[in-house]
């Protein structure tokens, strides 16, 4: 039996696979959501330097790394749209964009909160920080661009070109970003550098695979509505369930 | 008629911009009245102590500089595709990468250029010391093709979108952080008495990194626009 | 530990449920927001069917 893996490239058959998919990464992310924040608020010690501030790290490492991560998945996506000509791809890259930037927000939101107890102000040009601010004016330019073009398959492929160059100054930027910050500042004190206790390893890690399975979910359920925006001349879409009740 | 060579097809390209942009002249002026301008309002929002102003000096000219160098971005191809020349060029059986090179070169002639030769003239706005002008200068010279050539990737992906300029500038400027951050630093390093080679070889490496691969890619970026 | 200990978060409560409240905040959008997207795709297809077709037939113009 010759499994046809460009079976779910056709939007007609992702949209129902994605249907069926969504609950089982929601509701996993919620209940590891949960677990993350119990480890994290209940079981994880008090840290010896910020006594009780240092939690915003369970939310704020995952987020960071997670909106650098959804950027490189978007690009990919981007780039397969582009050169395999797939509408599904470009729609899955315009699906993964807003949640990819709302994790940018929040990993700078929690790190101005966070920078404000240990460093003492809202914030500080470190350079882990304005790296996250360039690549949530990346996420925004990636928006910008989809949305300011009309026509669907224009603005699919002038976005994946913008996604390939972003990610490949990604590195540029985080590097010149770094060397501008030692030069200046000398670097500021890492939170890494303390042994991290065994419980916040735990929290950190279910509240990355939380976030994780929820970007999933979200993007899914986007590009559903994507799909039937894109796709609501065609004959199947007409006869959905949903569209014929 | 011999075939026309790449290097033949850049000179060509070249010598019609420019001519071009010299017809209207107030196009490059405008570019280069800019920058001129928003270096002078510094010192006029920060306050006229001079050791301030000369730390700041190389910061605010190269912002200055990315600013002014956005400005005439959309105009880059706007001209050609509003009269049609633009789809004409891509139908000639030549390298749109090349002609595409040639239409960065006349960008940045008219206005890379202008804004390096008339940088240390703002320069002793600031009370920079000599050394520290001609890093600048030279700082420029190296950084600002890079600002065009990321440029025409922008005004190639928002060709004959309404509010093209802005976008562009949203789109390009991210891109352009690391020649900010060495650009500026090059001549911190003058001032502080640091070598500048390293900050110039960066400049330098961007600048030949873009130029390998940014016409290939603003062609491309063309080529989805024009559909 | 009592309950107001917990939320006191030895004074640093405001800047802890500060940031998880934002993001708790931003989660909830963005999932309204979604939901919202897709009620407005399947109104759009039921308002272009029931243009395109008086009797109902569903038949795409």
């Amino acid at each position: 039996m010759a499994i046809n893996w460009f079976k779910y490239s056709a939007p007609t058959n992702f949209y129902g696979l994605a249907g069926k998919l969504i609950p089982f990464f929601a509701w996993p992310a919620a209940v590891l959501f949960v677990i993350g924040l119990y480890i994290g608020f209940f079981v994880a010690p008090t840290d010896a330097v910020q006594s009780e501030a240092y939690r915003i790290i369970f939310l704020h490492v995952p987020t960071s790394i997670l909106s650098m991560f959804i950027y490189l998945i978007m690009a990919g996506y981007a780039a397969l749209g582009l050169i395999f000509n797939t509408r599904l791809s470009s729609m899955m890259a315009q699906a993964l964009a807003p949640t990819g930037a709302l994790f940018a927000f929040i990993s700078l939101w929690t790190g101005a909160l966070w920078g404000k107890p240990m460093w003492g102000a809202w914030w500080v040009w470190d350079a882990r920080l304005t790296s996250e601010l360039i690549l949530l004016f990346l996420y925004l330019g990636f928006i910008a661009l989809q949305a300011s073009i009309e026509d669907p398959r224009r603005a699919d492929r002038a976005s994946a070109l913008l996604a390939i160059v972003g990610s490949v100054n990604v590195p540029i930027i985080y590097f010149s970003v770094k060397w501008w910050n030692t030069l200046h500042q000398g670097s500021t004190i890492k939170f890494t550098g303390t042994s991290m206790h065994i419980a916040m390893q735990e929290a950190m890690f279910a509240m990355l695979v939380a976030c994780w399975l929820y970007s999933i979910a979200v993007s899914l359920a986007r590009v559903r509505s994507i799909i039937l925006e894109r796709e609501r001349n065609t004959q199947w879409v007409n006869e959905l369930k949903e569209v014929r009740s | 008629m011999k075939k026309l060579s790449l290097l033949g097809l850049l000179g060509l390209v070249l010598r019609r911009d420019l001519l071009l942009a010299m017809r209207r002249r107030a196009d490059v002026l405008t570019t280069l009245i800019f920058f001129v301008m928003v270096v002078s309002l510094f010192p006029l929002g920060v306050g006229p102590e001079i050791d301030m102003l000369r730390k700041m000096a190389s910061g605010v000219v190269w912002v200055a500089a990315l600013l002014a160098s956005m400005l005439s971005l959309p105009r880059m191809f706007s001209a050609d595709y509003a009269d049609g020349t633009l789809e004409q060029m891509m139908l000639a059986p030549q390298s749109l990468s090349v002609l595409v090179l040639g239409k960065i070169a006349a960008h940045w002639m008219l206005s890379g250029l202008p804004l390096a030769l008339i940088a240390p003239v703002l320069g002793l706005q600031f009370d920079m010391s000599v050394p520290a002008l001609w890093i600048l200068v030279i700082a420029l010279l190296l950084g600002t093709p890079v600002l065009s050539m990321i440029g025409a990737v922008g005004a190639a992906l928002t060709l004959g979108l309404r509010g093209g300029g802005v976008l562009v500038s949203l789109l390009v400027l991210p891109l352009c952080i690391p020649v900010l951050i060495f650009g500026a630093g090059a001549v911190e390093a003058v001032n502080s008495g640091m070598s500048v080679v390293s900050n110039l070889s960066f400049l330098g490496a961007f600048m030949l990194f873009a130029l390998v691969f940014t016409p290939f890619v603003a062609a491309q970026a063309l080529r989805i626009s024009m559909e | 530990m009592s309950w107001s200990e917990f939320f006191a978060m030895n004074g640093y409560a405001f800047y802890v449920w500060g940031s998880y409240g934002v993001a708790l905040l931003v989660f909830g959008i963005e999932i309204l927001m979604v939901r919202n997207r897709r009620k407005n795709a399947l109104r759009e297809l039921r308002l272009m069917r029931d243009e395109s077709g008086e009797t109902g037939t569903g038949e795409v113009a």
